[in-house]
């Protein structure tokens, strides 16, 4: 048949850059993260050495590594609740029949979600810097000491916490108000009639309505949370006292700066496998509650 | 609580909102205009004292601001037009082109969805030296020529083509080649803006792959250089908000242009195919 030759002309291109540049190194990562390819194998390739798991092994064991993975884990628990929170309030605000200029608040809250985030975060770096700062500027016209922010280890996640969910909420909004848009009006309208009040709405309207939306979103945004390395590498280099190192932060240095491409790939595969294992317990987590 | 009430309170938290949104945006447009040093006096000011492009020109005379402006359009032009050619005709084919395994295929590459873009970093570092694309404009585009997500929007989105168009075309005797760039293209018109102007910002803001792939200065993309000038230049704060702003204003000009596609293309692509 000419549509089955044709199907496979209009997908060979296609095909050929995700087979090359995309299947194929992942698999090759798998077999890169069993060697100790390193700066020695890069100059000549006969110093390449099979190792099995031995990267696997070492980075567990590995102090570093624990502590990134901590990191990353802090910046997932604390920053998804707080950005999907941040969403869906703005979503309902903006979704509100009372609400005014509608367009132009939409445009506005989603704006940080297209700038560069390399951009954005150097502009951080100079709101919440200790001494000229505006943060602390403000926080001291109300009396608060002023904050080492970016310099003190207890301090700099939560500033790149606050970060993300000011660059990130934006996009989830969009999705959350589609979602509530979704939900018929005359259950309100029951509910109103029966006296519920607006908390009561929201509990037994709008969160059961919103669920199939909160699970795709929390799971993609938890996959995408789990990604952390542009917000340390441009704020804080991964300190102070590597207090922001995440995972992929580690894998990028071990691998780029150190060259340990072997031991590098394992921490690829690691996080790889924890944020596979993690996204796949709240899918079925969401289900049962389904079933329940 | 009584209407008025309600409203002066939904309305007043969205301003807020809007305030927290904006004003990093609005004092790095600020602070870009104000001289060497303003921004960091006591007590810290919000506007320039007098307005002055002597950043701007610092940037482009001296720091090869110009240059890295260039490489970041050439990247992201050419990663659009190819990836958008590539993704439409693949989305097409999964959508309405009968073969073999086209679902267990379709179905395969969004399994792949779930890898991390990281995990391939390292052996692609390797295959694209063999090639000898490292620190050349290749090293960005060439992986990204392809994206399983654009396939999977076009897919969407072509599904809705009625197959009588293309039924008569073929007894009409037309090829498929034909078919699809007379009948099928200007259909998928809409979801081409949409996709063109996704693939343009994600190329313009992606930092990592970049980071890696361009190891020389002469390559560098704006979000590149600017980390770099950031690291050289920690205490210019007005030198790195004048580089923000060079390197923010094109996608946020762009993204107000053709927010609506940008909008419509952030929903489809979040609802399961």
């Amino acid at each position: 048949m000419t549509t089955t030759r044709a199907a496979w002309l209009f997908l060979t291109p296609a095909l050929i850059v995700l087979g090359m540049f995309f299947l194929l190194p992942v698999l090759a990562a798998l077999l890169l993260s069993l060697t100790d390819y390193d700066l020695y194998a890069l100059a000549d390739i006969r110093n390449l050495r099979f190792i099995g798991l031995e990267n696997y092994w070492t980075l567990l064991h590995r102090p570093l590594f624990w502590s990134a993975l901590g990191h990353t884990v802090y910046f997932v628990v604390v920053g998804v609740p707080l950005s999907l929170a941040a969403s869906l309030g703005a979503a309902m605000l903006l979704n509100s029949p009372l609400a005014r200029f509608k367009p132009f608040f939409r445009t506005a809250l989603f704006a940080p979600v297209v700038t560069t985030v390399v951009a954005v975060a150097v502009i951080w770096r100079y709101l919440f810097n200790t001494k000229y700062g505006l943060v602390n500027a403000a926080l001291d016209s109300i009396g608060i000491a002023p904050i080492d922010w970016l310099g003190d280890p207890h301090w700099s996640m939560p500033t790149i916490i606050l970060f993300a969910v000011w660059k990130n909420f934006g996009y989830n909004m969009i999705i959350f108000m589609a979602g509530l848009q979704a939900i018929p009006a005359d259950l309100y309208e029951a509910a109103r009639i029966d006296g519920a009040s607006a908390l009561r709405q929201f509990q037994h309207i709008t969160l059961p309505m919103l669920k199939p939306t909160m699970v795709m979103v929390s799971i993609l945004t938890v996959s995408g949370y789990f990604q952390l390395f542009a917000e340390p590498y441009v704020m804080t280099e991964g300190g102070p006292l590597q207090s922001t190192t995440s995972v992929l932060y580690l894998m990028y240095e071990e691998g780029f700066k150190w060259w340990n491409l072997g031991s590098a790939s394992a921490v690829a595969f690691l996080l790889f496998i924890i944020m596979f294992a993690v996204t796949a317990v709240m899918l079925r987590l969401s289900r049962r509650g389904d079933e329940a | 609580m009584n209407p008025r009430m309600a409203k002066a309170i939904i309305n007043g938290l969205l301003t807020a909102a809007a305030v927290i949104a904006l004003l990093p945006l609005i004092w790095m447009v600020s602070v870009s205009f104000m001289t060497q040093g303003e921004a960091s006096s006591l007590p810290a000011p919000l506007l320039p004292h007098h307005a002055t492009w002597a950043n701007y020109r610092e940037l482009f005379a001296n720091a090869g601001m110009g240059r890295y402006l260039i490489n970041s359009l050439v990247v992201s032009t050419a990663i659009t037009a190819i990836s958008l050619a590539f993704n439409l005709m693949a989305g097409y084919a999964f959508a309405k082109l009968e073969f073999r395994g086209r679902e267990r295929l379709f179905q395969g590459l969004l399994g792949a969805l779930v890898i991390p873009a990281q995990v391939a970093m390292l052996p692609l570092f390797l295959l694209l030296k063999y090639l000898g694309l490292v620190n050349t404009y290749g090293a960005v585009i060439v992986p990204a020529m392809a994206t399983i997500f654009g396939i999977f929007l076009v897919r969407q989105y072509a599904r809705g083509i009625p197959d009588d168009l293309m039924e008569a075309a073929r007894i009409d005797g037309a090829g498929e080649m034909r078919i699809f760039v007379t009948i099928v293209m200007p259909l998928l018109k809409p979801i081409m803006v949409t996709l063109a102007i996704f693939t343009f910002l994600a190329a313009w803001n992606d930092f990592m792959w970049p980071l890696i792939a361009l190891t020389g200065q002469e390559h560098y993309t704006l979000p590149i250089a600017l980390a770099s000038l950031s690291r050289e230049h920690v205490q210019d704060s007005e030198l790195m908000m004048a580089g923000s702003v060079v390197t923010i204003l094109p996608v946020l000009v762009l993204f107000l242009a053709l927010q609506r596609y940008y909008l419509e293309g952030l929903l489809l692509g979040s609802v399961k195919g």
